[in-house]
């Protein structure tokens, strides 16, 4: 019994495999996978957006080499594995040109090594953990990493806050968290600081009181936050109710509308860095916020909804120049990527094929964030 | 010390929620000698109802009001102890005569369905919710420790609510009835026990409790989502487990004993990444050493 | 009866890696697909051992593999390197093997504490015991920590997997179709009878853990070099229960059920992509509607006696 049924299954999976190859359209695909459900849904529905308005834009405007881009995308409801085979399908089975995504590190290193193998140029909007690009020459990123952000918050941390000892409180389930915090340890030693405590809390916890408590009996200056809007609202929610008065303060990760809308007051008055502001832009940036609130129902654009606009943009930019979508040549241009005039400022693909960019830090000023400044690299 | 006394506090104030929450567990666990996974996504239903539920009951009787808190507490309850009762009556109540393991399989697909149900994002969505302020908040300080009022509130309830429990349990007609039938479902019916509905009733009180339970977790921790029920699901179990299933006054202690435990693991550098670990690793070791738990008997098996 | 079944494995083993070699050829994705199904036989296999036949059930499968996997991938990291490439299959076959012995291990270490308990507990305690594995290789800087593993070298092939996947099945469908194997099922149904009988349920249990424990370990080695990505994430009680499903789909102790629920429940999902957001609703309903109406599983064809 068990022979013949595994034979069967060993005869369907070689019939199976006889399968059929995609024939060409007179359309570009591109590939995007994103989280545009789970917990972080919010960077994915923004980026997403934001890469869609690009491409309606694109093809309004006629294409990229006098054919339209189709736009495949896939959610990986922000869970882990998912990416690998939603990237995989897009890649083997639909022939994507490349793929765009994804905003979280982890989920952009899953894609990473089977778009690398594949000679399927990616390019991360907003991911930040320098392993992204290390991954190998098809892996591009549009922002900058965290070993720049990271230094950006201890020197903002340092100098405007003026905070001379810092508690570093890591999200140890997320590399991002980990990476960031590992940075600004090093950025804010550097810079004469002492880190007086390092405690950690597993993402998605909901009480974080013991650790709080224990943080606040080192008594910081300051509390770096380096983890995701939700546990980031919650963390400062339970921080006043310890009593940790400390201006709280966090990295990209804090982006989201989520942030004021569950952390309320708690949240006000704290800082993080990030990619973008729609304070900060020139005329290309007006004219992105115009079009996206038309869009979108008035809404403002945020970071990752910029950044996907972007990474839409010089993936178009890359073909044109090439001449051609094939894989190798759209890498090369890619890499060839200097001073693209983006929403999110001029992009430059440097060697490890990450963008130099400047940082702004944000406040949040009665449940909006405020510009505070631009940091340059 | 004093922060040894503020962390006493905090973990006083979270146990009190996990031990309201594995009263649940423990009372079913009881009657029908079975774990019910889908209780940890009752407290989150709960949580929810008291979401939808807050906005137009505070346009009545205002916002952040005791009135309000009260009313929402009681009918998001009432839902919870009808979706408690309802489970039983479809998923479980067929499968009384099954082994022990098809129930058990059962109740995790029912955990299951509840929570990806609840993600879908034309029901809750999976992304998290502000959960809106029920109680008027103050911050209590005496000398250099602190509290939330929300703290005392959420000791003190639950403190009245398991002495409501102990009483009922203890000194009513239907508490010896649940005694009865946790003590041989057989012998109780034959006594003129309607099983059926006190298994129902159990079911509704410990659905009840879990609904508060979630209420009270969702006000110190204001961001619910579906899947918000597992983790203290999973702690309220381990302390049930800790205090001996079965036992009431034991899921109180456990629940306690738990709270602590966490809260202090939590706020030692190091240490506090495998607080998930500590956790099941308490398990374990309950299971290994003192399967009874600390105030339960041992009971043996009769072939 | 014994020499038959050897050669069905050597048949099927032989036409795994025959199939492989043209594998240039056939287009990259469902190649992917097919890999996987061959590493969820595997997996579903061995936690039929455990569960399915022995009766112990088990919600910490995903642990086992978790370890495996992240040995075998430690291997060839540390090692592929320094060794030349004629020699890399048998670094992959070490790599795996080291992985399933270390996974074994841990099935021991499951197993021993787990065998008092019964029903409730046991489910409570594996998944602890799981979700331990998990918490140390997410805090362990040697393993990547929430990181994980990158890099692995993608050695895993349709030969590798549904080679081994032959192999899990003759080694599980011997095991409980011998005299010595009979025990399995003698524990499962009444372990006071069994052990009144002479039969030691001790030795029965931990062996259902060590070898169910080893072949997971070995399918999470195959699925390091597959995904060339490993990180805890993965490897949480959604993975396991995954897994338990397949198991229940197939009717816990019939090897030939499992099998074929293990093929339908990874084609499914990549078939079902447009409703991906239903997945697990739909898995979950199944899994209730099975236990009210039909808990002897969906793919039960043939009597039990003879748990094949």
């Amino acid at each position: 019994m068990n022979r013949r049924i595994f034979f069967s299954a060993l005869g369907a999976a070689v019939l199976g495999l006889a399968g059929c190859q995609k024939t060409s359209t007179d359309e570009i695909p591109v590939g995007e996978f994103a989280s545009l459900t789970g917990k972080e849904a919010t960077f994915g529905q923004s980026s997403h957006e934001g890469t869609q308005l690009a491409v309606e834009e694109l093809n309004a405007a006629g294409g990229v080499l006098g054919k339209k881009i189709k736009l495949l995308t896939e959610d990986n409801g922000s869970k882990p594995g998912e990416s690998a085979n939603a990237v995989n399908k897009l890649v083997a089975k639909d022939n994507v040109v490349a793929i765009l995504g994804e905003v979280a590190s982890s989920r952009s290193l899953e894609a990473a090594p089977i778009c690398q193998s594949n000679k399927t140029p990616q390019i991360s909007p907003s991911s930040t953990n320098p392993k992204v690009t290390e991954t190998g020459d098809y892996i591009f990123r549009v922002c900058f990493i965290d070993p720049f952000q990271g230094t950006v918050m201890a020197n903002f941390a340092k100098k405007t806050l003026k905070a001379q000892k810092v508690a570093i409180f890591t999200d140890v389930k997320s590399d991002y968290s980990k990476g960031l915090a590992k940075f600004f340890k090093e950025g804010f030693l550097k810079a004469g600081g002492q880190i007086v405590s390092e405690l950690d809390y597993n993402g998605g916890d909901k009480d974080f009181k013991g650790q709080l408590t224990a943080i606040k009996a080192g008594n910081p200056d300051g509390v770096f936050v380096p983890g995701y809007y939700t546990d980031a609202a919650l963390i400062c929610i339970q921080a006043k109710e310890v009593g940790l008065t400390v201006p709280i303060f966090g990295g990209d990760g804090w982006e989201s509308e989520k942030l004021t809308e569950i952390g309320k007051d708690a949240v006000e008055g704290t800082y993080f860095s990030t990619h973008y502001s729609p304070d900060a832009g020139g005329d290309k940036g007006k004219a992105f916020v115009e079009a996206y609130k038309k869009r979108y129902n008035g809404k403002l654009p945020d970071a990752m909804a910029a950044l996907g606009y972007d990474s839409a943009m010089i993936l178009a930019d890359a073909i044109k120049r090439a001449g051609s979508a094939e894989g190798p040549k759209v890498r090369d241009a890619l890499a060839a990527t200097k001073d693209f005039d983006a929403v999110t400022g001029k992009i430059t693909i440097n060697a490890q094929r990450d963008a130099d960019k400047a940082a702004v830090i944000l406040q949040v000023k009665d449940g909006k964030f405020k510009y505070i400044e631009t940091i340059a690299p | 010390m004093d922060w040894f006394l503020q962390q006493l506090i905090n973990g006083l104030a979270l146990g009190a929620i996990y031990a309201l929450i594995a009263l649940g567990y423990t009372m079913v666990y009881g009657v029908l000698r079975f774990i019910n996974f889908a209780h940890s996504d009752v407290l989150m239903l709960g949580a929810f109802a008291a979401y939808y539920l807050a906005p137009p009951v505070a346009s009545a009787l205002g916002t952040a009001s005791v009135p309000t808190a009260l009313v929402v507490i009681i009918l998001s309850a009432a839902i919870c102890a009808v979706i408690g009762m309802t489970i039983e009556f479809l998923a479980y109540r067929p499968l009384r005569q099954r082994p022990r393991l098809t129930v058990l399989i059962t109740a995790i697909g029912v955990s299951l369905f509840i929570e990806f149900t609840g993600q879908h994002e034309k029901v809750f969505g999976a992304a998290t919710k502000p959960f809106p302020t029920l109680l008027p908040k103050k911050e209590i300080i005496v000398g250099a420790l602190r509290c939330s009022s929300n703290d005392l509130v959420v000791v003190g309830l639950t403190a009245v609510l398991l002495a409501a429990m102990w009483f009922i349990v203890q000194r009513t007609k239907v508490g010896m009835a649940m005694r009865a039938v946790s003590f041989n479902e057989q012998a109780a019916s034959l006594m003129g026990v309607n099983v059926n509905a006190i298994i129902s009733f159990t079911f509704a009180i410990g659905s009840a409790l879990a609904a508060i339970g979630g209420i009270f977790y969702s006000m110190r921790a204001p961001g619910i989502e579906p899947l918000m029920g597992v983790q203290p699901g999973l702690r309220a179990f381990i302390a049930a487990v800790l205090g001996g299933i079965g036992n009431l006054p034991g899921a109180a202690l456990g629940g306690l004993v738990l709270g602590l435990i966490e809260t202090f693991f939590g706020g030692m550098p190091g240490l506090s990444d495998y607080r998930d670990g500590i956790a099941f690793a308490l398990l374990i070791l309950i299971l290994l050493f003192r399967p009874a738990g600390l105030l339960g008997k041992l009971q043996t098996e009769k072939v | 009866m014994r020499g038959k079944e050897k050669i069905f494995l050597l048949l099927a083993i032989i036409a795994a890696m025959g199939v492989s070699c043209a594998s240039a050829s056939f287009n990259r994705y469902y190649l992917g697909v097919a890999i996987d199904v061959g590493i969820n036989i595997i997996l579903a296999v061995s936690l039929n051992l455990i569960n399915g036949h022995t009766g112990q059930f088990s919600l910490g499968h995903a642990g086992f593999m978790a370890v495996g996997g992240y040995v075998a991938a430690k291997i060839t990291l540390v090692w592929g390197s320094a060794l030349p490439a004629g020699a890399q299959p048998f670094l992959f076959a070490g790599a795996l093997l080291v992985g399933g012995i270390v996974a074994a291990l841990a099935g021991l270490a499951v197993g021993v504490p787990s065998l008092r308990l019964r029903g409730d507990y046991l489910a409570i305690v594996t998944l602890g015991f799981g979700e331990i594995i998990r918490v140390i290789f997410q805090t362990s800087d040697y393993f990547g920590a929430a990181t994980g593993l990158t890099g692995i070298a993608k050695l895993t092939n349709f030969g590798w997997a549904w080679g081994l996947a032959a192999v899990t099945v003759y080694v599980v469908a011997s095991l409980v179709n011998s005299t010595y194997g009979r025990g399995f099922i003698a524990v499962h149904d009444d372990e006071i009878a069994a052990s009144a009988m002479g039969i030691n349920p001790v030795r029965y249990k931990v062996t259902a853990f060590v070898v169910g424990a080893f072949f997971a370990g070995i399918a999470g080695g195959l699925y390091a070099h597959h995904k060339a990505v490993l990180s805890p994430g993965g490897f949480d009680f959604i993975k396991s229960i995954e897994i338990v499903v397949m198991v229940i789909l197939g009717g816990m102790g019939r090897t030939a059920g499992v099998i074929f629920a293990a093929v339908i429940l990874t084609i499914l999902p990549e078939l079902l992509r447009g409703v991906a957001e239903y997945r697990m609703i739909i898995y979950s309903l199944l899994i209730i509607g099975l236990m009210l109406t039909r808990p002897q599983g969906l793919f039960t064809f043939g009597k039990k006696g003879t748990a094949s």
